[in-house]
C-alpha cells in the first residue's frame, strides 16, 4: 500500500513587513526582503485552521479521522489547540487530535506520526496543520528573519499527488536556540557553534543517511526542499552535499521568513505547485535534530496545480509599514487599556454554541429552505420549530450587502472596524466584521470569503470567530 | 381592547439634559419627578405604583428600586423595564394599562439614565446575541449599515446621501437652540455637518446623537379623573410596540430601508388614534434621531414621506419648524442627546407641553397643536415604540 500526500494547503498572512522598516526602527543593518507579519486577529491556531480548510477545501472531510496541529507558538500553554483547529476545520467528533510542539521540528515530527498511522492502518486521512507565529528579540536578526504562515497537508493512501519512499531521523542534543518556560524570546548560542554543530550537521546527516537507505545519490533528487532559519544555511548545506543550486527549492525567506513549525509543509507545498510527475522530492527540516522524507511526485500533482495556492497567497500582500503597529501586533506592547465593550465571554455559551461560533454552521429550514447563521431553533421565515439541518458555511462565497467602516469601533493599534452584512447566492446572511481589508476598496457587491480569526479579548481566554475578507478571486478588481 | 382616551397624562417632568456630573442617578429622578408632582398638583403619598424605564442600572440591574428608594416610594410596587432605547415609553405604555385596568388611580412612569457614571465614551449595541460574536460593535457602526443600503436602494452619490441626512441635523439643531433643557445649544450649518469627522461611514460625528445624562417623569391618570387634578390634561390616543428580528441582518430579504418594528408600531398606533394620514392629522412629532439616517427612514416607515421620497421632503423643509409637519422641535436627540431609557419620556414631554401650548421657549411652539406623536427606536436596532396623544377626548 502506498501512502503520502493527497493534498496540501498554505495561509500566509497578506500583511508585508519589509526587513528595512524594522532596522530602521533599531538603526541597524537591514537583511534583504520582506516577512508576513499575522493581523491583529491571527495567531498560530487560526492560521492552521486557514491552512487546513485551504487543504480540505472540494474533499470529503467526514472521512479525516485525524488532525494533528504542530507549532513553537501555540495560543495557549495548556490547552489543545488541535482539538480547536479541528471543530474550526468542521471535523467531525471522533476525529483524533494530538498536539506537537516544542520545536521547529514539530511540523515534520506531525508528518512522521501522520505517514505511520496511515501504513500502519491506524487512521485513513490525518491532516497534519502546522502554524507559527515566532518571535525574535528586538532589536535581533531572528526578529527581522521571522516570518507568519501555516501549512497543511492530508495525508493519505489514495489518490496521491506525492508517494512517501523513505524516511530517515537524527537526534541532536544541543543548547543552540532555546526558550525557557517562563521566556518570551528564544535564547541563542554562540553563532558559529550553533551553525556548526547544530544546523549544518544535523542537516547533513539526515539527508546523507536518507539518501544511502534509498540507495540515491544528489543528482537523482528533483528537488531539495530545506527548512532554514536563516537566509543562507539550506544552500550551504546542499553545496557541501552536493546538490546542484537550480535543485533548491526557494525557502520563500524574501517574502515570507522563517516560519518554524510550518515552514517544512509551507517549501513542501510551494515544491510540489512547481513538480513534474515522477520528480523525487527530498524534504528536511531541523530542531534538535532533523527529519528527512523522500517523496515521488505522481500524475494527480497537475490536478492540483491548477489551484496555485502558493502563488496565490504569496500575491496577496498588503505592506505594513509600521514597526511600532507590529509591536503592538504580536503583543509586545499592549494596546491602550480600557477597551470601550465590557460585556465578558461565557465558556458555557462559548461551549454550547460551537456549531454556530467555530463551524460557522447554519440552520437550514426543512421545510422552507431559509439558512440562517447564527442557527436558529424556530425559523424566521415559516416558524417550524426544530426542524432543521445543520449546514456547513465556511466554504462559501458571499457579497456585501451593507456596511459601515466605524473608525471608533477597533483596538488603539487597529482602530478602523468595518461592520459588514453579506449575502451568498443562496440568500443566506452574515453579519460579520470583515478583515484585511484596504478601507477605501469596500464596496456593496464586493466579493467576500469567510476566515476564522480571533474576535476580541476578554475572560483571560482567546474567543475565535469568523469575520469575512475580500474574496481571493476579488485581487486586481 | 382600545386604550385611546381611556388614560390621561397629568403631571410631567425633565430633567436639564447633558454631562450632569454633578449628579447620580437619584438626584436626575428627584429632579423630573418633583417637577412632575408640581405640574400635576399631587405628592409622593398619591402614587400608587412606579414603572421605571432604565436600561443601563447602575449596580447589577437594579434599577426600579434604586429609583423608588431615591423618590422614598417604598409601599408601592416598582416595576423596571430594559428595552433598549423604548425602555422610557414602554414604562409609560405599563402605566398607562396599569391605571387601564382599574388597578390604580395615579402611577408614575420614570426613565432616568446616567451614561456619564459607566464610563463609556460610546454606546455598544445589541448586546445579548452572544457573548463571543457581539464584540467591536458600536451604535454609530451599527445604523451606518441602514445608511450605506438606502443610498445604494435610492442611488443617492455618498455624496448626495450625505448632504440629505446632513440637512436633518442641521434643523435639529436649530431647534435645539429653542429648548432650554437640551445639552447642546449649537447652530450648525451643511457646510460644519459635511466636513465634521467620520466616525463610522457614512456617518460623521455631526450625524450622531451625543452621550448624555436625564430623566423624565410622568403623571398618569384615569381620564375620568384628569380634569379634577388640572383643566389641560393630555389623553393618550394610541400605542404602538413591535420588534423587529434581534438581529434583521439575518433575515433573508431584509432590505435595511425598512423595518418591521417601525412600520407595525406606528400602523398600530394609528389604527388606535384613529389617524389615516399622519402627515396630516399629526401636528407635530418628535421621533428617533439617533443618527440623522434613522430619522430618514422613520419619514418613510411612519408614512410621513412616500417610500423612496424622504429626500424630497427633506429639501422642501417638510419637517422644519415652519413646515407642515415639523418633527423633533425640541431638537431632538441630536441636541438632547441620548439618556437611553429616559429618551421616550422626555420626547412625550414636549409633546405634552406643546398640546398644552405650554412650551417653555414659545419661540418653538406649533400654533394650535392638538396631536402630536413621540416615538424610540432601539436595540441592533429592532424594537420601536409610538404614543400618539391629543389634548381633547373625541
Amino acid at each position: 500500500m502506498n501512502v503520502g500526500i493527497a493534498r496540501t494547503g498554505v495561509y500566509i498572512p497578506s500583511y508585508r513587513m519589509k526587513r528595512e522598516t524594522i532596522a530602521k526602527a533599531w538603526e541597524r543593518p537591514a537583511l534583504k526582503g520582506e516577512r508576513s507579519v499575522a493581523n491583529t486577529d491571527e495567531d498560530s491556531l487560526t492560521l492552521a485552521v486557514a491552512a487546513a480548510v485551504s487543504c480540505l477545501r472540494g474533499t470529503q472531510r467526514e472521512t479525516v479521522d485525524a488532525l494533528l496541529f504542530a507549532s513553537t507558538t501555540p495560543p495557549y500553554a495548556e490547552k489543545s489547540s488541535a482539538g480547536l483547529a479541528a471543530v474550526a476545520a468542521d471535523l467531525k467528533d471522533t476525529v483524533h487530535t494530538a498536539d506537537f510542539g516544542a520545536s521547529a521540528r514539530a511540523g515534520t515530527s506531525a508528518l512522521k506520526a501522520a505517514l505511520d498511522a496511515v501504513a500502519a492502518g491506524t487512521n485513513d486521512r490525518v491532516v497534519v496543520t502546522a502554524a507559527d507565529c515566532p518571535l525574535g528579540y528586538p532589536k535581533s536578526d531572528q526578529e527581522q528573519l521571522a516570518g507568519d504562515a501555516g501549512a497543511a497537508v492530508l495525508v493519505a493512501a489514495e489518490d496521491l499527488v506525492a508517494v512517501y519512499r523513505a524516511g530517515y531521523s537524527v537526534n541532536n542534543e544541543i543548547l543552540d536556540s532555546w526558550r525557557n518556560a517562563d521566556d518570551r524570546f528564544p535564547h541563542t548560542a554562540e553563532g558559529r557553534f550553533a551553525k556548526d554543530k547544530g544546523y549544518s550537521r544535523a542537516m547533513s546527516d539526515v539527508i546523507d543517511g536518507l539518501l544511502s537507505r534509498a540507495g540515491l545519490v544528489p543528482e537523482q533528487i528533483s528537488k531539495l526542499v530545506l527548512a532554514s532559519p536563516g537566509l543562507r544555511d539550506g544552500s550551504q548545506v546542499a553545496k557541501r552535499l552536493g546538490f546542484a543550486p537550480e535543485r533548491l527549492v526557494d525557502p520563500l525567506m524574501m517574502q515570507v521568513g522563517y516560519c518554524a513549525a510550518a515552514q517544512p509543509l509551507l517549501l513542501l507545498a510551494s515544491a510540489l505547485e512547481t513538480a513534474r510527475p515522477g520528480d523525487l522530492i527530498l524534504l528536511a527540516s531541523y530542531g534538535y535534530g532533523a527529519d528527512a522524507f523522500l517523496f515521488e511526485v505522481t500524475e494527480a500533482v497537475l490536478e492540483q496545480q491548477k489551484d496555485a495556492v502558493v502563488a496565490r497567497n504569496l500575491a496577496r500582500g498588503r505592506p505594513l509599514d509600521s514597526y511600532s503597529r507590529f509591536l503592538s501586533f504580536r503583543g509586545l506592547l499592549e494596546t491602550q487599556p480600557g477597551e470601550p465593550f465590557r460585556t465578558f465571554p461565557s465558556t458555557s455559551a462559548y461551549w454550547r454554541d460551537q456549531a454556530s461560533l467555530l463551524r460557522l454552521h447554519g440552520s437550514k429550514c426543512y421545510r422552507c429552505g431559509t439558512t440562517t447563521t447564527p442557527t436558529n431553533r424556530i425559523c424566521p421565515t415559516c416558524r417550524s420549530k426544530d426542524d432543521f439541518e445543520l449546514v456547513r458555511l465556511s466554504d462559501r462565497t458571499a457579497r456585501v450587502f451593507t456596511y459601515s467602516i466605524d473608525r471608533l469601533a477597533g483596538r488603539s493599534d487597529d482602530p478602523v472596524v468595518v461592520q459588514t452584512v453579506c449575502e451568498d447566492d443562496e440568500k443566506t446572511r452574515y453579519y460579520m466584521l470583515m478583515t484585511d481589508f484596504d478601507a477605501e476598496d469596500v464596496k456593496v457587491g464586493m466579493p467576500v470569503e469567510f476566515t476564522f480569526r480571533k474576535i476580541y479579548e476578554g475572560g483571560n481566554y482567546i474567543n475565535y470567530y469568523w469575520k469575512c475578507r475580500p474574496a481571493a478571486s476579488a485581487e486586481g478588481e | 381592547m382600545s386604550l385611546k382616551d381611556k388614560v390621561a397624562i397629568v403631571g410631567m417632568g425633565c430633567s436639564k439634559f447633558g454631562e450632569r456630573w454633578d449628579c447620580g442617578v437619584a438626584d436626575l429622578a428627584i429632579e423630573s419627578a418633583y417637577e412632575a408632582y408640581e405640574d400635576a398638583g399631587v405628592g409622593p403619598e398619591d402614587i400608587e405604583a412606579v414603572f421605571v424605564g432604565q436600561a443601563y442600572a447602575p449596580v447589577g440591574g437594579l434599577a426600579a428600586s434604586q429609583v423608588v428608594d431615591a423618590l422614598k416610594l417604598g409601599g408601592i410596587p416598582l416595576l423596571r423595564n430594559e428595552n433598549y432605547c423604548t425602555s422610557g415609553h414602554i414604562a409609560l405604555f405599563e402605566a398607562c394599562m396599569a391605571v387601564a385596568s382599574g388597578m390604580f388611580d395615579v402611577v408614575m412612569a420614570l426613565g432616568v439614565e446616567k451614561l456619564k457614571d459607566t464610563g463609556f465614551p460610546g454606546l455598544g449595541a445589541g448586546r445579548g446575541m452572544n457573548p463571543v460574536t457581539e464584540a467591536r460593535r458600536t451604535a454609530p457602526g451599527s445604523f451606518a449599515l441602514i445608511a450605506t443600503r438606502y443610498f445604494e436602494q435610492y442611488g443617492l452619490s455618498y455624496e448626495e446621501g450625505r448632504q440629505t441626512i446632513g440637512k436633518i441635523a442641521v434643523k435639529n439643531h436649530r431647534n435645539g437652540m429653542l429648548a432650554p433643557k437640551a445639552h447642546f445649544h449649537k447652530e450648525l450649518t451643511l457646510e460644519q455637518v459635511l466636513s465634521a469627522p467620520i466616525v463610522a461611514t457614512p456617518l460623521g460625528l455631526l450625524d450622531c446623537c451625543g452621550n448624555s445624562d436625564g430623566s423624565a417623569c410622568a403623571i398618569i391618570t384615569r381620564a375620568d379623573n384628569a380634569k379634577a387634578l388640572r383643566d389641560d390634561p393630555i389623553y393618550v390616543k394610541g400605542l404602538g410596540v413591535a420588534m423587529d428580528a434581534m438581529l434583521p441582518h439575518h433575515r433573508p430579504d431584509f432590505d435595511w430601508t425598512s423595518f418591521n418594528a417601525l412600520r407595525k408600531s406606528s400602523s398600530k398606533a394609528y389604527a388606535m388614534a384613529g389617524i389615516k394620514d399622519p402627515r396630516r392629522e399629526l401636528d407635530l412629532a418628535e421621533v428617533h434621531d439617533c443618527f440623522t439616517i434613522t430619522e430618514m427612514l422613520i419619514y418613510e416607515d411612519f408614512g410621513f414621506s412616500e417610500r423612496g421620497c424622504a429626500r424630497r421632503d427633506i429639501d422642501a423643509g417638510a419637517f422644519e419648524l415652519s413646515g407642515d409637519l415639523p418633527v423633533n422641535v425640541d431638537g431632538g436627540l441630536k441636541c438632547f442627546g441620548h439618556p437611553i431609557g429616559a429618551s421616550g419620556l422626555r420626547m412625550t414631554y414636549e409633546i405634552y407641553k406643546q398640546l398644552q401650548h405650554k412650551v417653555d421657549d414659545p419661540r418653538r411652539q406649533i400654533a394650535n397643536a392638538a396631536r402630536g406623536l413621540s416615538h424610540t427606536f432601539g436595540g441592533g436596532p429592532q424594537i420601536s415604540a409610538v404614543l400618539i396623544a391629543g389634548n381633547e377626548t373625541g
